[in-house]
């Protein structure tokens, strides 16, 4: 079962690679939106410092919702989801699969753009060590929250529009520890107890998220 | 082998108290107009639809227990061919080869796709395409095959293969179901050679009519 699990995060990281544009689509949105606030806010290196969290890990979740839409959507409108479900495997762990080809293809590469970006807003790189592992945690949070999110209007008919309404307000918590571990560690306090809380959102999220996408795949097929 | 029962009802009533069962070797030819339920029936007996009434069975045990162990009894070819167009045809079968544990290179032989087995999907023909959506039904090595329209866009050697193929699976006590939307030519059903397919005396026309009615009231 696990081998074919492989096999499916396989099939799906293939398919992203063959499909290049679309995978770097998400990581030149996160790119360009971090670039536009400094345009927009003007160039006082404070005001700068002081917003580059709440920057990133806005410009973050928005861009990893972008790819979110055609993650289950693509497989049911050509019948593969079909396929995928009589696989074998449980609906959860088919849904988990697609999550995780999700995170490699969409929070790995995020997470790598965030260090230019926050070296570009001037975070002291004293904070980056923490930025990163906040997004790490928060990355996957997204991807399974996201996963849940797209499953659950897959098949709607306004499903795009949809998705960040339902994901967006879930994923507030991650947003809120993410940002407040980098403002910790900048100006000094213990950041731990966020990341420490961060942890525990993906802890919940692993194994609430992949069931509830599991019966929404099901519920999309029928 | 497979014994099933079964009685469902699709949100407007596609299916009104359908009962089947097919024994080891069997094969079903689902015939009726469009509309008549075929696709649905096919659905359900893959167990991706949950009848709304009545009970699937196989060998006695309720199909809707667990759904995923049923799914590895099922060959589903639906009248998508689920292929990804910038996947080569043996990346598009591989998982499902894995799945399986059917022989990727006998498969794709048996529907003659050995020589464009490198080439991407999206270069295939419509023809090509179902014969490689037929692979990978030889590839889950499942007793059960559901086949929706699988003559579909195939020319008469294909289909003349698909006959071999499904000859060869009954053979060895699989069970096929087929459904096809025209009622099928009479000449093509000899030529494939499937004995015994349009098993009407179990009622087939007479609940799609009901079916119909129904509708019309």
């Amino acid at each position: 079962m696990m081998g074919l699990f492989c096999a499916l995060v396989a099939r799906d990281l293939r398919l992203a690679l063959r499909h290049g544009a679309d995978t770097l689509g998400a990581v030149l949105f996160f790119i360009l939106t971090g670039t536009l606030f400094p345009l927009a806010l003007g160039p006082s290196p404070d005001l700068l410092r002081h917003m580059a969290p709440g920057i990133i890990w806005v410009c973050a979740l928005l861009a990893a919702l972008l790819p979110l839409d055609r993650l289950f959507g693509a497989e049911l409108e050509d019948g593969s989801l079909d396929q995928l479900l009589l696989l074998g495997l449980p609906p959860s762990l088919v849904a988990l699969a697609k999550i995780t080809a999700h995170w490699l293809t969409t929070g790995v590469p995020l997470l790598l753009a965030a260090v230019p970006l926050a070296i570009m807003l001037g975070l002291p790189t004293s904070t980056l060590p923490i930025l990163l592992a906040g997004l790490l945690l928060g990355s996957m949070v997204l991807s399974l929250i996201g996963g849940m999110g797209a499953s659950i209007v897959l098949g709607a008919r306004r499903g795009g529009v949809l998705l960040p309404l339902l994901v967006l307000p879930l994923i507030t918590p991650a947003l809120i520890f993410g940002a407040a571990a980098i403002d910790a560690a900048r100006t000094g306090l213990p950041w731990a107890p966020d990341l420490e809380l961060l942890g525990a959102f993906l802890a919940a999220a692993i194994p609430l998220c992949p069931l509830a996408a599991g019966a929404g795949l099901r519920a999309a097929v029928e | 082998m497979a014994e099933s029962l079964s009685v469902f009802r699709g949100d407007r009533l596609v299916l009104d108290d359908v009962s089947l069962t097919l024994e080891r070797g069997g094969a079903l030819l689902l015939t009726g107009p469009n509309g008549a339920g075929k696709s649905t029936l096919l659905r359900v007996l893959a167990g991706l639809r949950r009848p709304d009434g009545g009970a699937l069975l196989w060998d006695g045990e309720p199909v809707t227990q667990d759904r995923t162990a049923h799914a590895a009894r099922v060959a589903y070819l639906g009248h998508q061919d689920a292929l990804k167009p910038s996947l080569t045809v043996r990346e598009n079968l591989a998982l499902f080869a894995r799945a399986g544990g059917g022989d990727m290179d006998a498969a794709l032989n048996a529907v003659d796709l050995l020589h464009l087995a490198s080439l991407p999907a999206r270069l295939l023909s419509a023809g090509q395409k179902r014969r490689t959506a037929l692979a990978r039904v030889l590839l889950a090595q499942a007793p059960l095959w559901l086949l929706d329209e699988p003559s579909l866009g195939l020319d008469a050697a294909a289909v003349e293969l698909l006959g071999q193929a499904i000859a060869t699976h009954r053979a060895q006590g699989g069970l096929v179901v087929a459904t096809t939307h025209v009622p099928l030519p009479l000449g093509e059903v000899s030529h494939l050679a499937l004995p015994g397919m349009p098993d009407q005396s179990r009622g087939w026309w007479g609940s799609d009519e009901t079916d119909l009615t129904g509708d019309a009231a």
